[in-house]
C-alpha cells in the first residue's frame, strides 16, 4: 500500500519536475509580488534548462521584467514588449497595465548565481570565466553536474582551472562528498588564495581530521599570503595618498619657494579645478563623460592659473616683501573665492561622474589595485615630471630658480623679478588647478574643498624643504605611508594627529624641512 | 610700530572710539525692540506671528541645513495664502548660525527673547540641540528638530519630528537579519554622540539575538574623513569569514561621498556585503555617482520615491516653489512638514500662541504624513513614524523593499542603556515629567524642569 | 604712560553703564538692557582678552601666531570641566559624579585628569597653567631651534589642527564633537540668572583692564624695547648678546596663560565648549581682529574685537550670505589699505620720519613687517 503511494508519489514528482513544468513554476513565483518568491522563482528558472532562462533573467536584472494583472510576463526591447515565456512580439501590450518586477539584495544574488550557471557555456571565454568566478561565490553543491559538463566541455586552460575551483567550493559544500575530494577540493582552493577562497574554508575550520587539519594548514598559508599582500596593499595606499597631497602641495611649493609666500587661497585654486571639471563634464554632455576629465585637466590649469596670475597683479605684490600680511590678506581672498563658488553653485555637492577607464579596480596577484587612483599615481608622476622639466629645461624655469636662490641677485642679473612672480603664481594655481580635477575623482566637490587639503599641504611643504622638488616628493610620499600604516593600529585620527606631531618634532630638528635650500641668500 | 598712547589726538581719537562702540552695542537689535518689547503675548490680532528658521546656511552643515530652511518658507508661504494662523499671517525669521555651535544659542536667544518667535524650526547636529537647549528652557521656546538622532532625550521644549533609534536603526538590523540573514556585522559611524550612542544601543541589541562578540566590528572615524582605502580593505577582510557580513553606517556628512565611491571602486557590491545606511538620503546621493551603489540600503521613514498622492502634491508644489524639478525631498523636509502642521493645530487647539497652552495641546494632535497615514505627537515629544528601507537605485532614488505594517512610537530613552532603561518621557499631567524612572517612581533628575 | 588709564577707565564705565541698564531698569522700559545684549557684550570682551594676548606676540614681538585659539580653548575647557562637575546629579542621567556624556559612553569612573576638577580654584589655577605649559613646551623647542616666521605660524596651526581632532575623538574624555554644555551655575550662582550674567561681564571687562595693565607694563618695561628689537631684526638683536629665545619665551608663555583666562571666562557666559573652538579658522580670525584694530598698539586689539565682533553679529542676523564676503574683504583691504589698523588712522605720523617699514631682505623668510 505504501509502496503504491509512494511510487505514485515519485511519479508525480518526476512529472512534476520536468523542464517545462519547473519553468511554469518558475515564471509563476516571477509574477508574484513578494521579494522571496521571485528570488526562488529566478533560482528554479536557473536550474529548469529552459531556454528562455537566460533572457528572461537578464532582463530582470537590468529592470526591463514586467508583469500584467493576469500574472503574464513581458519583456520591454527597444521595440516595444515581448512575452517573456515565448520570446514572440506583444504589441497591443499597454504599459501603463504593466508593473515592473522589483529586485532586492537576495534576489539580485540568485541572479548572479543563475546567470553564472547559465553562461556557462558561453561562446565568450571571458563571460565563462566570470561565470565560473560566479559558480565559486555561490558555491551551490546542486550545480555539481552542470560543472562537471561544463569542465569537460572546456578547451581553455584558464577557464577550466576557474571551473575546477568552483567544483571545488560547490563539492566542500556537498554533504555526501567523500573526504578524499574534500581534501583534493581543499588543496585546490588553497592554491587559488585570497580572501574569497578563504571565506570558503572558514567555516570547515572545526571538521575532524584529517579535513580540519588541511583546512587549517590551507587557511595558514593563505594568511600568510593576506598579510604579505596587506603590507604592499598599505604601501600602495600610502603612495596614494602621497601622490594626492604631492599634487595638493606641489604648487604651494613652487611658490613658497619662490616668493616665500604662503598662498591661503591655495586650497581654493584647489576647488576651483574640481569645479572645472564638473562644469567640463556638464557642458559637454554625458556622451564624453571619457574624455571630459582629460580636457578638464589643462582647462583647470589656464584658469587657476590665469586666477593666480590675476591675484598676483592686483593683490599680492602690494604686500611685497611681507609674507605675513600676504598670508592674511590671501585667507580673506580664500573666505571671498568660498562665498563666491557657494553662491553660483550652491553649498550641496556636485557630482563629477569618473570616466568608465577610471572606475573600478583591476587585481594584480594579491593587490586590488583601484583604478582611479592608479590613475592619480601615474597623474602626480606625469605633473611632477613635466614641473621639473620646465624648472630646468626652460628660461622661465631658470629664472623662476635664479629667483628662489636669490632674489637680489637675480633683479641684478636683469631678471624681472615681478613678472617671474606673476608667473611663478600663476604656475603655482595652474597646477593645484590641476590636481583639483584629480580631487573629484575622489572626494567632494563642494565649497569646502580647499579646507580639507590646505593643512595637509602645508604640513608637505613645511616637511619637505621649498626650493627643490624633491623635498615636496618625498615629503608627500612619506607623510602618505607613515599615515597609511598607522592607520590600521591606530585608527584614522590618531594616525593624523600623530603624522603632525612628527612634523612638529622634525621641524624642530631641521628648521627648514628635509631638503632645504642651500646657502648664504638663504639664512637672512 | 607705533607705541600706545602718546599723542593727544590719539587719545582724544580713541575715546571717541571707545564712546561708539558703546553706542554701537546699544544700537544692536538687542536693545531697539525695548520700546515695542511690551509684554504683549496676548498681542494685537494684526500683528504678525513669528517663526524662528535656526538652520546654518554657511559653513559645513549649509548643504544639508540650507534645503530645510526653504521648505520652511515654503510652508510657510502655502499656509500665508490659506488666510495665515488665528486669522493673523505668519512671518519668518531667518537666522544663519553658520554651522557654529555657540553661534546657535546666541541666534536661539535673538530669535526667542528679541524677535519673540512663537515657534521655531530648527537644528540639525545634535551639537547645536544641546546648546539651543538651554536656552529654550530658560526662555520657554518651542523647538520642533527634524532630525534623526540617537535619543536619550526628552525635554518639555522640544519637539522631536525626527526618528529615534528604534524608529530607524533597529528596524534596519531586523530586516537585515531576516532578509538577507546577515550573522556578521561591522557597525562604521562618524566619531560623535549619534553613532556612539546607536551603536552602543545597536551592539546590545546584536547581542540579545544571539551574535557573538567576535562578529561585530565597530569603527569611528572624525568628520570629513576622506581616504577610506584602508578601512574598506579591513571591511572586506572582515567579510571574508565565510558568514554573511553586513555595514551598519551611521557615518554623516561629507565623508559619505568618499566612503561609497571608495566602496564603488574597490568592488563590494550590495551583494557580497550590503551597507545599510542612516544619514544618506537623496539629498546626499544627488552628488555621487550612484551605479556601482545599486543595492545599498538606507532607512529612513521617508523616501521620495514613496507612491502616494500626498506625496506627489508635496513634491510638485516643492519643485513650484523652488523653481527647480531636480532639487530632491528627504526625510527632516517630512519631519518639517508634520512639524509645522502639528504647531499649526496645536496653536488652533489652545486658541493662541502662548508656549504653555501650546505645548500642552500638541500632545495628541495628528496630522497626515506623506506616505499615506497619520502621525501623532506622543506624550513623550515623539511622532509616530513608518520605517521604510530603501535600496539605492542608479537614478540616485530609493526603491522601497520594506515597510513596518504600522507606525512605530518612538523610545527616546533606550532600553538598552543600562541608565536610561528604566525611563520614560510622559509630559502630559500630572506626571509632566521627560526622565520619569519607573523603578524608582521619581522623576529623573535634570529631565523636569516645568511640572 | 601717562594716558594708559584711558582705555581702561572706557571698558569699565561702559559695562557699569550696561550693568546699570540691565539691572536697575526694569524690563520693557526703553533703556533697558537685555541679558542677551549682556551675554553678548561678555563674549566680546572674552574676545578682546583672547586679542590682546596674541597683539602681544604679534605686534611687539612679531610671532604670528595662528593657532592662539588653543590656548583660549584649553583655559576654556578647563572652566567647562569644573562646571561639568558642578552640575553634579542634575545631568539628564542623574549621575552625580559622571558627566552626561561619560555615562552614555559606557565610562564607569572619572578618568585621572578630571580629578580635582570639582574645586573653582583648581580650575581656575589650570586655566591658566595648561595654556601656559603648552605655550612652554611648544616655545622652548621652536624658539630653540630658530623656527620662525612662516614657518612658526604654520607651526602654530598645524598644533591648533591636532589638538581640535585630538579632542574630537571621543574616547579623550572631553565630550568629543558634542563638548560640553548644559551648565547649571559657577561658585553656587545660577548661570542663567541676569545678575551673574552681568557678574561676569563686569568681571570680564576688569579682568580685561588687569590684562591690559599688565600687556602695558610688560611693553614699556625693558622686556618690551627688547621684544620690538627682537621684531625688528632677530640676529641683530642676538648679535648684541641678548638671547631671543628667552625673551620671546617668556612674552609667548604670558600670552597663552592670557587667552586662557580669556576662555575660561567665555565658556562661563557661552554656556558650551566644543572642539570646533580649536578649529584653525578661528584663530585666523583673532588675527584680523588685531590686523583691523590696529597691531602693536593694545587698544587697538580690543578695539578690532568688539568692532569686528559687532559686525559678525550684524551680518549674520541681518544679511547672512554676506558674512563672508564681508570678513574676507576685512583681510584684504585691512593687509592692504590699513597696515597699522583703525588706531593707526589716528596716529598721523609724518611721513619722511623713520622706516615704515623693514627694508626687504634678499630671502623673504625672516621679514616680519
Amino acid at each position: 500500500m505504501i509502496l503504491k503511494w509512494a511510487l505514485l508519489l515519485g511519479l508525480v514528482l518526476a512529472l512534476a519536475s520536468t523542464p517545462q513544468a519547473r519553468a511554469q513554476d518558475a515564471y509563476a513565483l516571477l509574477a508574484s509580488p513578494s521579494f522571496d518568491s521571485i528570488r526562488q522563482g529566478v533560482q528554479e528558472l536557473g536550474r529548469s534548462g529552459d531556454s528562455r532562462a537566460l533572457p528572461v533573467i537578464s532582463a530582470l536584472q537590468a529592470g526591463e521584467l514586467f508583469v500584467r494583472a493576469d500574472h503574464a510576463l513581458f519583456i520591454r526591447t527597444a521595440s516595444g514588449f515581448t512575452d517573456a515565456q515565448t520570446g514572440k512580439s506583444a504589441p497591443d501590450v499597454s504599459a501603463d497595465k504593466l508593473k515592473k518586477v522589483r529586485l532586492n539584495n537576495p534576489v539580485r544574488e540568485a541572479i548572479d548565481q543563475a546567470l553564472g550557471s547559465l553562461r556557462l557555456f558561453a561562446s565568450d571565454p571571458g563571460q565563462r570565466r566570470l561565470a565560473a568566478d560566479a559558480m565559486f561565490h555561490a558555491h551551490d553543491p546542486l550545480a555539481l553536474p552542470t560543472l562537471d559538463r561544463a569542465i569537460a566541455a572546456e578547451k581553455d586552460a584558464v577557464v577550466r582551472r576557474t571551473m575546477t575551483e568552483a567544483r571545488a567550493a560547490a563539492l566542500l559544500s556537498a554533504p555526501d562528498a567523500s573526504t578524499q575530494d574534500k581534501l583534493s577540493a581543499i588543496t585546490i582552493i588553497g592554491a587559488r588564495g585570497g580572501a574569497d577562497s578563504r571565506a570558503i574554508l572558514e567555516p570547515l575550520r572545526d571538521q575532524p581530521p584529517p579535513v580540519g587539519t588541511a583546512v587549517a594548514a590551507a587557511m595558514r598559508s593563505i594568511d600568510q599570503q593576506l598579510q604579505l599582500w596587506g603590507v604592499i596593499q598599505s604601501v600602495y595606499y600610502g603612495i596614494s595618498l602621497g601622490s594626492v597631497l604631492l599634487l595638493a602641495a606641489a604648487g604651494l611649493a613652487i611658490t613658497f619657494g619662490v616668493m616665500g609666500v604662503i598662498n591661503m587661497a591655495h586650497g581654493e585654486m584647489v576647488m576651483l579645478g574640481a569645479y572645472t571639471a564638473f562644469v567640463v563634464q556638464q557642458a559637454l554632455g554625458p556622451v564624453w563623460t571619457g574624455i571630459s576629465i582629460a580636457l578638464a585637466v589643462p582647462t583647470a590649469f589656464v584658469i587657476s592659473g590665469g586666477l593666480g596670475i590675476i591675484i598676483e597683479r592686483t593683490l599680492i605684490r602690494w604686500l611685497y616683501g611681507r609674507p605675513l600680511e600676504t598670508l592674511l590678506a590671501t585667507w580673506g581672498l580664500s573666505l571671498v573665492l568660498q562665498q563666491v563658488v557657494r553662491s553660483i553653485f550652491g553649498p550641496d555637492n556636485r557630482p563629477v561622474e569618473p570616466p568608465g577607464w577610471m572606475s573600478g579596480d583591476f587585481h594584480l596577484a594579491g593587490l586590488t589595485l583601484t583604478l582611479n587612483r592608479l590613475v592619480i599615481i601615474a597623474f602626480a608622476a606625469l605633473v611632477l615630471t613635466g614641473l621639473m622639466a620646465a624648472l630646468r629645461l626652460t628660461p622661465l624655469g631658470l629664472r623662476m630658480r635664479a629667483v628662489t636662490q636669490n632674489r637680489t641677485m637675480a633683479a641684478a642679473m636683469g631678471i624681472a623679478t615681478p613678472w617671474i612672480d606673476a608667473f611663478t603664481f600663476g604656475l603655482g594655481s595652474g597646477v593645484a588647478g590641476m590636481a583639483g580635477v584629480a580631487l573629484s575623482q575622489i572626494d567632494n566637490v563642494s565649497p569646502n574643498l580647499g579646507q580639507a587639503y590646505i593643512i595637509d599641504s602645508f604640513m608637505v611643504v613645511v616637511f619637505g624643504g621649498v626650493g627643490n622638488l624633491w623635498g615636496t616628493v618625498i615629503g608627500a610620499l612619506t607623510l602618505g605611508i607613515v599615515n597609511k600604516f598607522l592607520e590600521p593600529f591606530a585608527g584614522a585620527v590618531l594616525g593624523k594627529i600623530a603624522v603632525l606631531v612628527m612634523v612638529i618634532l622634525f621641524i624642530q630638528r631641521k628648521p627648514r624641512g628635509l631638503m632645504p635650500v642651500r646657502g648664504r641668500a638663504a639664512e637672512a | 610700530m607705533a607705541e600706545p598712547l602718546t599723542l593727544d589726538r590719539r587719545s582724544f581719537g580713541r575715546f571717541g572710539i571707545g564712546v561708539a562702540a558703546a553706542a554701537a552695542l546699544g544700537a544692536l537689535p538687542g536693545s531697539e525692540k525695548r520700546a515695542d518689547a511690551a509684554p504683549a503675548p496676548a498681542a494685537d490680532a494684526g500683528t504678525p506671528i513669528k517663526v524662528g528658521i535656526l538652520h546654518s546656511l554657511s559653513g559645513t552643515m549649509a548643504i544639508s541645513e540650507t534645503t530645510l530652511k526653504d521648505v520652511m518658507l515654503m510652508l510657510i508661504a502655502q499656509q500665508n495664502a490659506k488666510g495665515g494662523l488665528l486669522g493673523r499671517k505668519l512671518e519668518a525669521v531667518v537666522v544663519d548660525p553658520a554651522s557654529n555651535w555657540p553661534l546657535f544659542a546666541e541666534k536661539a536667544r535673538q530669535l526667542l527673547s528679541v524677535d519673540k518667535c512663537a515657534a521655531v524650526f530648527g537644528c540639525w547636529t545634535s551639537v547645536s540641540r544641546k546648546s539651543v537647549l538651554p536656552v529654550f528652557e530658560e526662555l520657554n521656546g518651542i523647538l520642533f528638530y527634524p532630525v534623526q538622532y540617537e535619543g536619550q532625550e526628552c525635554s518639555r521644549n522640544v519637539f522631536y519630528t525626527g526618528a529615534a533609534p528604534n524608529q530607524q536603526a533597529i528596524p534596519a538590523v531586523d530586516y537585515l537579519m531576516e532578509t538577507e540573514k546577515v550573522t556578521r556585522w561591522v557597525l562604521a559611524g562618524t566619531d560623535y554622540v549619534y553613532p556612539r550612542t546607536t551603536n552602543q544601543i545597536l551592539e546590545s541589541y546584536l547581542k540579545t539575538k544571539g551574535v557573538a562578540n567576535a562578529d561585530i566590528m565597530i569603527n569611528y572615524t572624525p568628520f570629513g574623513h576622506s581616504d577610506w582605502q584602508s578601512i574598506i580593505a579591513q571591511i572586506k577582510q572582515f567579510g571574508s569569514a565565510g558568514k554573511k557580513t553586513a555595514v551598519v553606517s551611521t557615518i554623516n556628512g561629507d565623508a559619505n561621498v568618499p566612503f561609497y565611491k571608495e566602496l564603488g571602486n574597490q568592488g563590494v557590491k550590495a551583494t557580497d556585503i550590503p551597507v545599510v545606511a542612516f544619514s544618506v538620503g537623496e539629498e546626499e546621493l544627488a552628488g555621487m555617482d550612484t551605479k556601482p551603489l545599486v543595492g545599498h540600503l538606507a532607512a529612513w521613514n521617508y523616501f521620495e520615491s514613496v507612491d502616494t498622492p500626498e506625496n506627489k502634491a508635496f513634491i510638485e508644489s516643492w519643485h513650484s516653489y523652488i523653481k527647480n524639478p531636480k532639487r530632491t525631498t528627504n526625510d527632516p523636509m517630512e519631519a518639517h512638514y508634520i512639524g509645522f502642521n502639528m504647531w499649526l493645530k496645536a496653536v488652533e487647539k489652545a486658541g493662541t500662541t502662548d508656549p504653555n497652552p501650546v505645548i500642552d495641546a500638541a500632545i495628541g494632535v495628528a496630522v497626515p504624513n506623506l506616505s499615506g497615514g497619520y502621525s501623532s505627537m506622543m506624550p513623550n515629544h515623539h511622532i509616530t513614524k513608518p520605517v521604510l528601507i530603501g535600496e539605492i537605485q542608479d537614478d540616485g532614488q530609493f526603491n522601497i523593499v520594506s515597510q513596518t505594517p504600522g507606525l512605530v512610537v518612538a523610545q527616546e530613552w533606550s532600553p538598552y542603556v543600562a541608565e536610561t532603561k528604566d525611563l520614560i518621557g510622559d509630559w502630559r499631567k500630572p506626571l509632566a515629567c521627560g526622565a520619569f524612572n519607573v523603578k524608582t517612581s521619581s522623576c529623573g533628575a535634570g529631565g523636569a524642569k516645568h511640572a | 604712560m601717562k594716558t594708559a588709564w584711558i582705555m581702561p577707565a572706557i571698558l569699565v564705565g561702559a559695562v557699569a553703564l550696561l550693568a546699570g541698564m540691565n539691572l536697575a531698569v526694569p524690563e520693557g522700559a526703553p533703556l533697558h538692557a537685555s541679558a542677551y545684549l549682556i551675554s553678548l557684550a561678555g563674549k566680546y570682551l572674552c574676545y578682546a582678552i583672547l586679542a590682546l594676548s596674541l597683539d602681544l606676540v604679534w605686534g611687539y614681538a612679531g610671532i604670528l601666531s595662528l593657532g592662539h585659539g588653543a590656548f583660549f580653548a584649553l583655559g576654556g575647557y578647563a572652566m567647562g570641566m569644573h562646571l561639568m562637575r558642578e552640575i553634579g546629579a542634575r545631568g539628564v542621567y542623574g549621575n552625580a559624579r559622571l558627566p552626561d556624556f561619560m555615562v552614555f559612553l559606557g565610562w564607569h569612573d572619572l578618568p585621572w585628569y578630571w580629578s580635582g576638577f570639582d574645586h573653582f580654584a583648581f580650575a581656575a589655577v589650570m586655566a591658566l597653567l595648561v595654556p601656559a605649559l603648552l605655550a612652554f613646551v611648544f616655545g622652548w623647542f621652536a624658539f630653540r631651534a630658530r623656527v620662525s616666521g612662516v614657518y612658526l605660524s604654520i607651526m602654530t596651526q598645524a598644533l591648533t589642527y591636532a589638538l581640535m581632532l585630538a579632542f574630537f575623538r571621543n574616547d579623550m574624555g572631553f565630550g568629543g564633537n558634542n563638548g560640553m554644555t548644559d551648565f547649571k551655575d559657577v561658585l553656587g550662582l545660577p548661570l542663567q540668572a541676569d545678575a551673574t550674567r552681568v557678574l561676569l561681564m563686569v568681571l570680564s571687562a576688569l579682568i580685561l583692564a588687569g590684562a591690559y595693565a599688565l600687556c602695558c607694563g610688560i611693553v614699556s618695561s625693558r622686556l618690551g624695547k627688547v621684544l620690538v628689537a627682537i621684531r625688528e631684526s632677530e640676529a641683530r638683536t642676538r648679535f648684541l648678546a641678548y638671547r631671543p629665545e628667552s625673551y620671546k619665551l617668556v612674552v609667548w608663555v604670558v600670552s597663552a596663560a592670557i587667552a586662557g583666562i580669556g576662555g575660561a571666562l567665555y565658556v562661563a557666559q557661552v554656556g558650551i565648549i566644543n572642539p570646533s573652538e580649536f578649529a584653525p579658522a578661528n584663530s585666523i580670525e583673532t588675527v584680523v581682529w588685531v590686523a583691523v584694530g590696529g597691531r602693536a598698539t593694545l587698544t587697538g586689539a580690543i578695539l578690532g574685537a568688539v568692532l569686528v565682533n559687532l559686525g559678525k553679529t550684524w551680518f549674520t542676523g541681518v544679511l547672512p550670505e554676506a558674512w563672508l564676503y564681508a570678513l574676507g574683504a576685512l583681510f584684504i583691504l585691512t593687509t592692504l589699505f590699513l597696515p597699522r589698523g583703525i588706531i593707526g588712522l589716528f596716529s598721523w605720523r609724518p611721513r619722511s620720519r623713520g622706516p615704515a617699514e623693514p627694508a626687504v631682505t634678499a630671502a623673504a623668510s625672516e621679514v616680519t613687517g
